[in-house]
Order: structure tokens, then C-alpha cells, then sequence
């Protein structure tokens, strides 16, 4: 298993959706490598008949009634927002506009 | 006689409570202040809500008064929870800048239980960010200091629950556990905490770490307190599809409270000691605690048997694998859309990058990295596939030894007792080792209590109990037989060495003395 390049720390970080600088970038390619070769240990081990476990107590699916219960208040949730108007969140515009 | 009041255990409080010779605002009081004596050099409470906690107070009180015949144990006594359980109307950070500002707009199912009980809750207690950390040096609100030695870290990432418990701020607290986020916390600060078995108490409103790993459970200075906080907490909830239909058993509320009676119930009792449990680099001061306490469960007529859990070793990779991986997808939701400071000034790109670069801390920002890889294009299989695999033997091996009719397994809780601040800092993967007996218990989704068993040079050191799914009520049978054989070892009414200085405003804080030690 060969370690994470510069660049493949800067994809993941993408990927994330993290800011890093160029510190943290630094300091976490030698901390996710040193990480990394702890998992290697694994390879050790054959799995090929082995299931995987999510879950880990044996709960078959539960349904429930299909009746409508209240939600959380609007304006309750909305405080949390950091921008709400007339009822809504408020974001930043995501599709190229007509202003452009 | 305020001091006094703190000093009680909770049954001991409901005794006094249902006989008149206190009120729930007595006790209520006593708490508070000392919480805010305490905290200056402590850093355990984030917030502590005295008007509100005294209207809980009066309100039992009244219900006290009214004679309610099923009031439960818990009606009057206070309790402490992790700033990670929603409190309607309340802030809940998680320990994390990016969630700063933010106000429950609900009850997590556990605080609607608490309230149902009659509980007073006091306030919300300091945490390594997210849950993340066995140290609580990871908090973005500071790190908490042991009472047992302010230049030692209480554990982590409940630690300010633990703390608040061992402080006589709080009789109980609840904190969660996703790989020993309880237990090792319980062991490094000298009192009692459970993982309950995966499923048993409801996740609804609480902050997700790791989903397919945490549980929610109790801190007590005694097997019986937090036996009967598990009571209040436990049960199905439909909004957790994954809290499962079990009955909550009452003998969680009948422990034996006379010593000889609960000592019995060690007894012909089989237990397993995982010789890999006793991980190289332990202490060896604290591996002789455990094996005294080895040797008196076996005087109490309990047989101990060397045992075997062969996939222990890759518990630690397993982990460090599966439990990113669900963390970077629960933390996707920290975007500073909905909630949450939203920062930079540009795109929808921009302000993520931001929000979330500047919003989460070093050790989050690192756990996000590395379940972001493992889940990633190309490396799916090839980790988290293949530690989910890995962890199917994990939880085998514990099914191999209780289908064998173990009653239970004894471990250490910690290969060490409470480390100094920055010790661990530098190197994650040291810190990591610090839930090398824990973390296996989560993966198996089994319960597990840390109880205390004695002092290594003047530092706490905490016994682990592992049984199967569903076993909490003979896990605290076992522990509360424990807990009566060493009844009169002098180390049980001991006293955190460093208690005293904390009641003294000139101390230093925690994060003081954190950057002294970091300079020295």
C-alpha cells in the first residue's frame, strides 16, 4: 500500500469539503500515512468468507404506524439558521444567474 | 451541611428526599454551588442553567410531596448531561466551534425520560469535540483537569461528565461511548460507567458520532446509582429505528445494598480474563490492581479462566476505519446552511471550505480525512469493506466465549492511569492505544462497566466487565458483588488527592496549566 501523495491529501480534503492550509495539509499527510500503516495490518488477515458486520444486534425491520405526527416549529428551527427570510433559509446561489 | 449533601450517594439522596429530611432544592443547591466553585479549575460544566435546574428542583419537590406511589428513584436527584444531548430551548456544541450559537429546539428521548423520572438536570458538560478523544484535550472550550492530579487529563470524550461525578458536583452523570468514551473516563477519574449493550437506549436527539457504534449510559460513584440511571434512560423509541424492543428489566433497580447478600452473587459465576486484554506497554502497577481484583472475585468463589480473543490486535485498524468512516458522513451535515456559524464571504463552495476548514477542530478534521478516504473511489473494498469484515470476527470471537457459558469477561478498562496533559497530543496513533480494551466491545456492539479497583501511585484505576448482549443487569449484579467485597479497602472513601485545591479561584485553569506543561 503506498502512502497518500500531496495531492491525494488535497482531494480527500475536497472531498471533505474542509479549508486546509498548508500547514495543516502538511502535518496531516505524515499523520494519515502513520494512520494508514496501521491499517495494513489487516491485509493479514483472509476475509473472503467472512461477511461484513454493520450492525451488530440482530433487529429485523421494524415498521411503524403510517400517521402524521408534528413537525418542530418553523420559527424555531430557523433561529439556528445564520441567514432565514420569510420562512426559508437563505443561501448563496448555486445556478449561474442573469447577472453574468 | 452543604458539603455534606454532595458527599451522598444518589439512593442515599432519594432515601432523604421520600423521608422529608431533604428537598430536591437542597440538593439541587448544594450541587450548584458546588459547580461553580469548582469550575474555574476544573473546565467540566460548559453550561450550568441555576434557574432552571432550581424550577426542576421545586417541581419534584412538589411531585415529592404529592406521594407519588411509582415515582421513580431518580424523582429530586440531580444530573449532569455531555453537551451532546439536545435540552429544548438549550445550546448543545458537541465540544465544536461549528456548532457555537446553536439552540436545541427538542429534547433528545433520553432528557424526555430524565424529565419523565423527575431528574433535575444541572447543566452540560465539557467534551472532546464530537465525541472524539480520550483525553478531552480535543474540547474547543478547553481541556478538562483530574481531580486526582490538575496536571493529568481526566479521559475522554465524557470527560467532563466523569469529572463533574468524581467532583461531588454531580451524583450521576451521562456521557457516550463509541469506542470507551465512558468507561475509560470512569477508570482514569475512580468512579462507575457503563456502555450499555447497542440498541438499549435511544440515540434520538443526541450528536451522531460514529452511528453504527455509540451508545448513551451512565456515570455514578456506585453500581447501584448508575444501575438506576440505565433504568431511567433505557428503552425503545420508534424515532431510533435502530433502539431495539427489549424489555428494560426492574432488577436494575434491586441491587443488593447489604454487602454480604451482594457478594453471594459472585458465586460459582465463570469468568473469561482476555489474556490480550494485558496489551504490551500496560502499566504494570495497574495490571496488579486488576489482578487483585482478579484474586478477590475468585476468593468470593467466582472461578477466573485464562481466555482467548484472537482478533483483539486489529480491533485498533478495525476501529480507526469504520468509526471515521461514519463520521465523515455524519459530520457532512455541518455545511453553516441550517445551523452554525456560515463563514466566508464567496460561492456555496467557498463558504464550506470556510465554515467547515475554520468550524471543526485538528483531531475532527483529521477523523474526516482519513473516513473520507476509506470510503472513497478505489478504496472502498479495500479498507472499509475489509474492516467491516474484520470486525465480523471481532464480535465472533466475544460470541465464541459466551456461547461457551462465560458469565462475563474481566479486563482492565485502560492500559494507564490518567496521562499528563500534551502527553499524547503529538502522536494520534498513541492516543488512539488509550481505547485499545474498550474500542473491541463497541465493534461487538456488547455492554461494558468500568468500576473503580484501587489506586497505582495515587491514580485511579478502573476494572472492565464485558457480557453479552442484553447481560446489564448481571453485569451490575457482578459489579455491585465487587464493589461489596472491597467495601472496607481504604481506598474506597479516598477522596480525589487534588479535590481540595479545586474550591481555591487563584488556581490555575486547566488550559493554564495545559500550556505550562507544554512549555516546561
Amino acid at each position: 500500500m503506498s502512502g497518500l501523495s500531496r495531492s491525494d491529501v488535497e482531494h480527500v480534503a475536497h472531498l471533505a469539503r474542509l479549508g486546509l492550509t498548508d500547514d495543516e495539509l502538511t502535518l496531516l499527510q505524515g499523520q494519515l500515512n502513520h494512520i494508514l500503516e496501521q491499517y495494513a495490518k489487516l491485509a493479514e488477515i483472509p476475509t473472503d468468507d467472512i461477511p461484513p458486520t454493520a450492525q451488530t444486534i440482530e433487529l429485523e425491520n421494524i415498521l411503524r404506524e403510517d400517521v402524521v405526527t408534528p413537525s418542530l416549529p418553523v420559527d424555531e428551527v430557523l433561529q439556528n439558521a445564520p441567514h432565514a427570510a420569510g420562512g426559508y433559509i437563505v443561501v448563496p446561489a448555486i445556478l449561474g444567474g442573469g447577472d453574468e | 451541611m452543604t458539603a455534606d449533601l454532595t458527599r451522598l450517594k444518589a439512593h442515599e439522596m432519594a432515601d432523604r428526599l421520600r423521608a422529608g429530611e431533604v428537598t430536591s432544592r437542597e440538593l439541587t443547591e448544594a450541587h450548584l454551588d458546588a459547580a461553580k466553585a469548582g469550575n474555574h479549575a476544573l473546565n467540566a460544566w460548559l453550561t450550568v442553567d441555576r434557574d432552571e435546574a432550581l424550577r426542576e428542583a421545586d417541581a419534584a419537590d412538589a411531585r415529592l410531596r404529592a406521594g407519588e406511589p411509582a415515582a421513580h428513584p431518580l424523582l429530586g436527584i440531580p444530573v449532569a448531561l455531555k453537551d451532546l444531548i439536545s435540552v429544548r430551548g438549550g445550546q448543545c456544541t458537541a465540544g465544536s466551534r461549528i456548532l457555537e450559537g446553536y439552540i436545541s429546539p427538542f429534547d433528545a428521548h433520553i432528557t424526555e425520560r430524565l424529565r419523565d423520572a423527575g431528574a433535575v438536570i444541572l447543566g452540560k458538560t465539557n467534551m472532546d469535540e464530537f465525541a472524539m478523544g480520550s483525553s478531552n484535550e480535543h474540547s474547543a472550550y478547553g481541556p478538562v483537569a483530574n481531580p486526582w492530579d490538575l496536571e493529568t487529563v481526566p479521559g475522554g470524550s465524557s470527560g467532563g461528565s466523569a469529572v463533574a461525578v468524581a467532583a461531588f458536583h454531580a451524583p450521576l452523570s451521562i456521557g457516550t461511548d463509541t469506542g470507551g468514551s465512558i468507561r475509560q473516563p470512569a477508570a482514569l477519574t475512580g468512579i462507575v460507567g457503563m456502555k450499555p449493550t447497542y440498541g438499549r437506549v435511544s440515540r434520538y436527539g443526541i450528536v451522531a458520532f460514529a452511528s453504527s457504534l455509540d451508545q448513551i449510559g451512565p456515570f455514578a460513584r456506585d453500581v447501584r446509582d448508575a444501575a438506576a440511571l440505565l433504568h431511567a434512560i433505557a428503552g425503545r423509541d420508534e424515532r431510533d429505528s435502530t433502539s431495539a424492543p427489549v424489555p428494560v428489566p426492574d432488577e436494575l433497580l434491586r441491587l443488593p445494598s447489604g454487602i454480604d447478600e451482594a457478594a453471594v452473587g459472585l458465586r460459582g459465576k465463570r469468568l473469561g480474563l482476555p489474556k490480550e486484554y494485558f496489551v504490551a506497554g500496560m502499566e504494570p502497577d495497574a495490571r496488579r490492581r486488576i489482578e487483585e481484583a482478579v484474586a478477590a472475585l475468585e476468593g468470593a468463589g467466582a472461578t477466573v479462566e485464562e481466555v482467548s480473543l484472537p482478533h483483539t490486535d486489529y480491533g485498533l485498524a478495525t476501529y480507526y476505519i469504520v468509526a471515521p468512516a461514519e463520521a465523515s458522513a455524519n459530520l457532512a451535515r455541518y455545511d453553516g446552511i441550517r445551523f452554525g456559524p456560515r463563514l466566508g464571504d464567496g460561492d456555496v463552495m467557498g463558504n464550506y471550505l470556510a465554515t467547515r476548514g475554520r468550524g471543526f477542530g485538528p483531531e475532527v478534521k483529521r477523523r474526516i480525512m482519513l473516513g473520507t478516504y476509506a470510503l472513497s473511489a478505489g478504496y472502498y473494498d479495500a479498507f472499509y469493506v475489509k474492516a467491516q469484515k474484520v470486525r465480523t470476527l471481532i464480535k465472533r470471537d466475544f460470541d465464541t466465549l459466551f456461547e461457551q457459558g462465560f458469565d462475563a469477561l474481566v479486563a482492565p478498562t485502560s492500559p494507564s492511569v490518567a496521562f499528563r496533559f500534551g502527553a499524547k497530543m503529538a502522536d494520534p496513533v498513541a492516543m488512539y492505544l488509550s481505547d485499545a480494551c474498550t474500542l473491541p466491545v463497541n465493534m461487538a456492539g456488547l455492554p461494558g462497566i468500568s468500576i473503580p479497583c484501587g489506586l497505582s501511585e495515587g491514580m485511579p484505576v478502573g476494572l472492565q466487565l464485558i457480557g453479552p448482549a442484553w447481560s446489564e443487569p448481571r453485569l451490575f449484579q457482578l459489579a455491585r458483588a465487587y464493589e461489596a467485597l472491597t467495601a472496607d479497602a481504604p481506598w474506597r472513601d479516598q477522596e480525589p488527592a487534588q479535590l481540595a485545591l479545586t474550591a481555591d479561584p487563584g488556581q490555575p485553569t486547566p488550559a493554564e496549566r495545559a500550556s505550562a506543561l507544554a512549555r516546561a
